[in-house]
């Protein structure tokens, strides 16, 4: 049996520094805090380095009675998750510096850090499982960081509906063990197709429910908008953005390696959770006047358009690598329009940003680079991503699908604009301190996110040639 | 060396973005005008070192995303030789003309010189998307500009009319390269190599589908009927500069598409359904017309006209895939018609809409029916539109007569009856623009309230300038056509053989 440590040098960096960030920052005094913030982004450089390492001298592997996968979707994730990492722990660094719980904070964001690093190589329904509540848990207490009325409401809120799914999620892992004869994937594999029908189906609802939970589809995305709104804002970053990280792969692998043979029609399931998921998010953000709440619902579009990919999951060879890219672009762009928002604690609604090419056009620019590229306008990253995606799903023939998803984005386009609109107006009605910026740390991460979109468009080649490479199982 | 053409706006624009703000706006748009001028001097070298029997030339190909199909490959042939020496002018007279701009000087300048260089892009891609890439990015900019700079709060709808209807063209047009990705192996959107593999032939509904979507796609940007509703509202609040681009270059985007794209790459469709583009573009004559007739503003009069305008190209592009009854001369001529009127279009509508930005300026408003008398005041403007209005309905001796008889004589042969009705086009454009400078130059002089009656300006040196340029141009391509048809008529022969294979 494998139990090669090294392969999850990863994982343990981020548990490791945890764990040695609440011991420190129990003595530390409250203005040297910030060490804890430097070991958790150095805990994360050493992700990226071990991840880069395992890449480049190939070796992938399972380890743990084959319970965790260490192959390309594993690694490109890890890329993709501990950098991300960083954008958020750069975008904290104002909003909690000098906080009583900053220590806390920290722990929090790297424990349930570590939890999505476990979904994206779970390859056994039981680390399935262990990697969502990892994941899960310290995010509830991150939403309510703030302990006001918002953020309770949002932390509440975010429990009970985890708990709810959690729960699903366990009674569907425990009826696919009964008709599968196991929990491993290649167990089930070879187990369902022979197993009953129904059963499979509702196993396999019970534990996509969870999934899709983490990474907030419909119809259990209710949690989205109010925790983006309720909780801090870099904690709004993370919560739509990680979790769609460590959940969309780890259905992925799910859907890919235990159910390719399977009777039940589970691409047509996901093909209409997507289609109802990007229109539902769309259609709920063409009003807003609340950024967050604008930004939490095309939150929800995109992972519409991500599910795609995972209803061609067997039918395409440009499913795996249009997910893993878009992700990637996906991560960047988000978290560059949420640190935009940072820096900007005082404009809470799309009025408030009248104005911002002349008071901040670095800002402005960063903004309308991520908004068109949520849209997917080139040359951002986002639209070779959705190029990829559309292939993908023509390619395995959902091209409904792909023309829903176009019509899906042309929708998008509007509420974008609505925000992108009034950056360039030249009225004299410019809020008052409106602008007034957060500080360096935030704006230099907007700054980054943005390059990273721009470069993950224009030099798309370097990441999409990491994306391809086969599932261990 | 098409790359640096292409590039070297967008180059001085990050330049110029980077110098420290206290810069003269006037330094600022000089720069923009020597960029413009130097661009359209690399234009002339191009084309005076151009082999007009040699196919693709200054070929250039280099790697990009090669795991998508994906690469940087650009070129220039004498379907896309004219129209980037016709953009690289355009842009020139437009920077001439901004000389009196003084509203956020620097961020106009950038977003001209960005929209030159995505021009100028789309019309040398050999990759498709490559030229989707510069045909998204001309919606963004042109979005900008008109809602920037348009007239008021009317433009920041219109803008956003124009981003969405065109947005729904461009991801139409997305999903059909796709289509046309996936059927070629190995899989590319190289233009080049997927012309020569003609994937989709024989593949019956998927190749319509294809061309469906890439059809409408294009369809939204010429546009044609019924997909042109974006366009009036789009020209009547963009500033004067921004609609001479619009109508110049942005326009001509879409007829390129079918010519450089649909055409080619899907000659069997093409065949299959050119009736039903012929009458596209038969309807699109018409109508364009007759509703540009009923118009009371004189550039959303224009505006129409450019639908009538474009309607010719389809028509001629239509018949051109029309093998029965038509040899494959006419069916060339066709093409070459198509082509020299997407010139003779932008110079002429170019300078149309510059000179209706003057007549803005003067009186605040394009309500014909608010000036009467003109001529008298202003004998160099009346003079000049008046000029280019008799260019516009296609008078002998315009590039528009030129490319106009050939559209008619090349496809009279295969579609008679939708040519005989497409020559009525001419009539009422003809009609329309007579109506129009008989109401606002001649009878007895009156002018909006706005203006005292001699506070009103003539043209001045650079409008003048900008307008009668291009008009010279348009006049020495009617007189004397030959050097452009010579690039041109080689070319449109290999199209006609490819779509009839």
């Amino acid at each position: 049996m494998n139990e090669n440590l090294t392969a999850l040098i990863p994982e343990l960096a981020l548990v490791g520094a945890a764990v040695i960030g609440l011991l420190t920052g129990s003595w530390l005094p409250r203005r040297r805090q910030w060490i804890v913030a430097a070991l958790a982004a150095v805990a994360c450089a050493t992700g990226l380095v071990a991840t880069a390492v395992t890449m480049a001298t190939g070796r992938e592997q399972t380890v743990f009675s084959a319970a965790f996968a260490v192959d390309t979707a594993t690694d490109f994730g890890r890329l993709i998750v501990l950098a991300a990492l960083l954008l958020i722990i750069g975008m904290s660094v104002e909003t909690v510096r000098g906080h009583k719980r900053e220590t806390e904070y920290w722990v929090l964001l790297l424990l349930t850090g570590a939890g999505t690093l476990a979904l994206l190589g779970a390859n056994d329904l039981l680390m399935l499982f262990a990697a969502y509540l990892l994941a899960s848990i310290p995010a509830y207490a991150l939403a309510g960081f703030t302990k006001d009325a918002r953020g309770t409401e949002a932390a509440l809120k975010y429990y009970l509906m985890g708990a709810l799914l959690g729960t699903a999620m366990l009674a569907g892992i425990a009826l696919l063990y009964g008709v599968g004869h196991g929990t491993h994937y290649s167990e089930l594999n070879a187990g369902l197709p022979a197993a009953s029908y129904g059963l499979v189906a509702i196993g396999l609802v019970g534990v996509l429910a969870g999934l899709l939970f983490k990474v907030g589809a419909v119809p259990v995305h209710f949690w989205v908008p109010d925790v983006t709104d309720g909780a801090p804002t870099p904690v709004a970053a993370y919560v739509t953005t990680l979790p769609k990280i460590g959940g969309l792969i780890a259905g992925y692998r799910l859907l890919h390696q235990a159910l390719p043979n399977s009777d039940v029609n589970w691409p047509l399931l996901l093909g209409i959770l997507a289609a109802v998921t990007m229109t539902l998010g769309n259609l709920a953000a063409f009003f807003q006047t609340s950024v967050k709440r604008l930004l939490a619902y095309s939150t929800i579009s995109q992972v519409g358009y991500l599910l795609m990919a995972l209803a061609v999951a067997t039918y395409s060879d440009f499913a795996q690598k249009s997910l893993l890219f878009y992700l990637a672009a996906y991560a960047a762009t988000n978290l560059g329009a949420f640190a935009v928002v940072t820096e900007l604690p005082a404009a809470r609604a799309l009025a408030d940003y009248r104005g911002l090419a002349r008071s901040h056009p670095g800002l402005a620019g960063v903004l309308v680079v991520c908004l068109l590229g949520l849209v997917g306008t080139p040359p951002t990253g986002v639209f070779v991503g959705k190029l990829e995606i559309f292939s993908a799903a023509i390619d395995g023939g959902y091209t409904w699908l792909a023309a829903f998803a176009v019509a899906n984005t042309v929708a998008s386009l509007f509420y974008y604009l609505r925000w992108l609109a009034p950056l360039f107006t030249t009225a004299d009605e410019v809020p008052v301190n409106g602008h007034t910026v957060l500080g360096r740390w935030s704006a230099v991460t907007a700054y980054t996110a943005a390059a990273l979109s721009l470069a993950l468009g224009i030099a798309g080649e370097a990441a999409l040639t990491l994306t391809t490479g086969p599932l261990l199982p | 060396m098409l790359t640096v053409v292409t590039f070297l706006p967008l180059l001085v624009c990050a330049v110029l973005l980077l110098l420290p703000r206290s810069l003269p706006d006037r330094v600022l748009v000089w720069t923009w005008i020597a960029t413009a001028a130097a661009d359209l001097a690399l234009v002339v070298a191009l084309w005076v070192g151009f082999d007009p029997d040699g196919g693709m030339q200054y070929q250039q190909r280099v790697r990009w995303i090669p795991s998508a199909g994906v690469g940087y490959h650009v070129g220039v042939d004498g379907l896309s030789l004219p129209l980037v020496a016709l953009t690289c002018l355009l842009f020139l007279a437009v920077a001439v003309h901004s000389l009196r701009e003084r509203r956020r000087v620097r961020s106009y300048v950038c977003l001209f010189l960005f929209l030159q260089t995505v021009s100028v892009g789309l019309f040398v891609a050999l990759d498709l998307i490559l030229f989707f890439v510069f045909f998204d990015l001309s919606i963004v900019g042109m979005f900008f500009v008109i809602a920037g700079w348009g007239h008021g709060e009317r433009a920041r709808a219109a803008a956003l009319k124009f981003f969405l209807y065109t947005f729904i063209g461009s991801l139409a047009l997305l999903l059909g390269f796709i289509g046309l990705y996936l059927a070629a192996d190995p899989h590319t959107f190289d233009i080049v190599d997927l012309t020569h593999s003609n994937p989709l032939a024989g593949r019956g509904l998927y190749a319509s589908l294809v061309l469906l979507a890439i059809g409408v796609g294009l369809a939204v940007k010429t546009p044609t009927v019924p997909f042109h509703t974006w366009l009036p509202p789009a020209h009547t609040d963009a500033p004067a500069t921004g609609s001479a681009i619009l109508a110049g270059v942005l326009l001509k985007m879409g007829t390129y598409g079918f010519v450089r794209i649909a055409m080619p790459l899907l000659p069997g469709s093409w065949r299959h359904y050119a009736l039903v583009i012929v009458i596209v573009g038969a309807v699109s004559v018409v109508y364009g017309a007759l509703v540009a007739l009923a118009q009371t503003d004189f550039k959303r009069m224009i505006a129409y006209t450019s639908v009538n305008h474009m309607g010719y190209i389809i028509l001629a592009v239509g018949a051109a895939g029309t093998l029965a009854g038509s040899d494959a001369q006419a069916r060339s001529l066709a093409v070459t018609g198509a082509v020299t009127q997407m010139v003779s279009h932008g110079l002429i509508t170019g300078a149309l809409f510059l000179l209706a930005g003057v007549l803005h300026d003067r009186g605040r408003t394009y309500t014909m029916d608010a000036y009467s008398g003109l001529a008298a005041h202003t004998p160099r403007f009346a003079a000049v539109t008046a000029v280019a209005a008799f260019a516009s309905l296609g008078i002998p001796g315009f590039s528009g007569f030129i490319a106009e008889f050939q559209i008619f004589a090349g496809s009279l042969a295969s579609q008679a009856i939708a040519t005989a009705i497409a020559v009525t086009g001419i009539l009422i454009t003809a009609a329309l623009f007579l109506t129009a400078l008989r109401r606002m130059f001649l009878g007895t002089p009156r002018l909006p309230e706005t203006i005292s009656a001699g506070g009103v300006g003539d043209l001045r040196g650079t409008e003048a300038l900008s307008t009668v340029s291009l008009l010279a141009v348009a006049l020495v391509i009617g007189v004397a056509p030959r050097w452009l048809l010579d690039v041109i008529e080689p070319a449109s022969r290999t199209l006609t053989g490819l779509v009839a294979r």
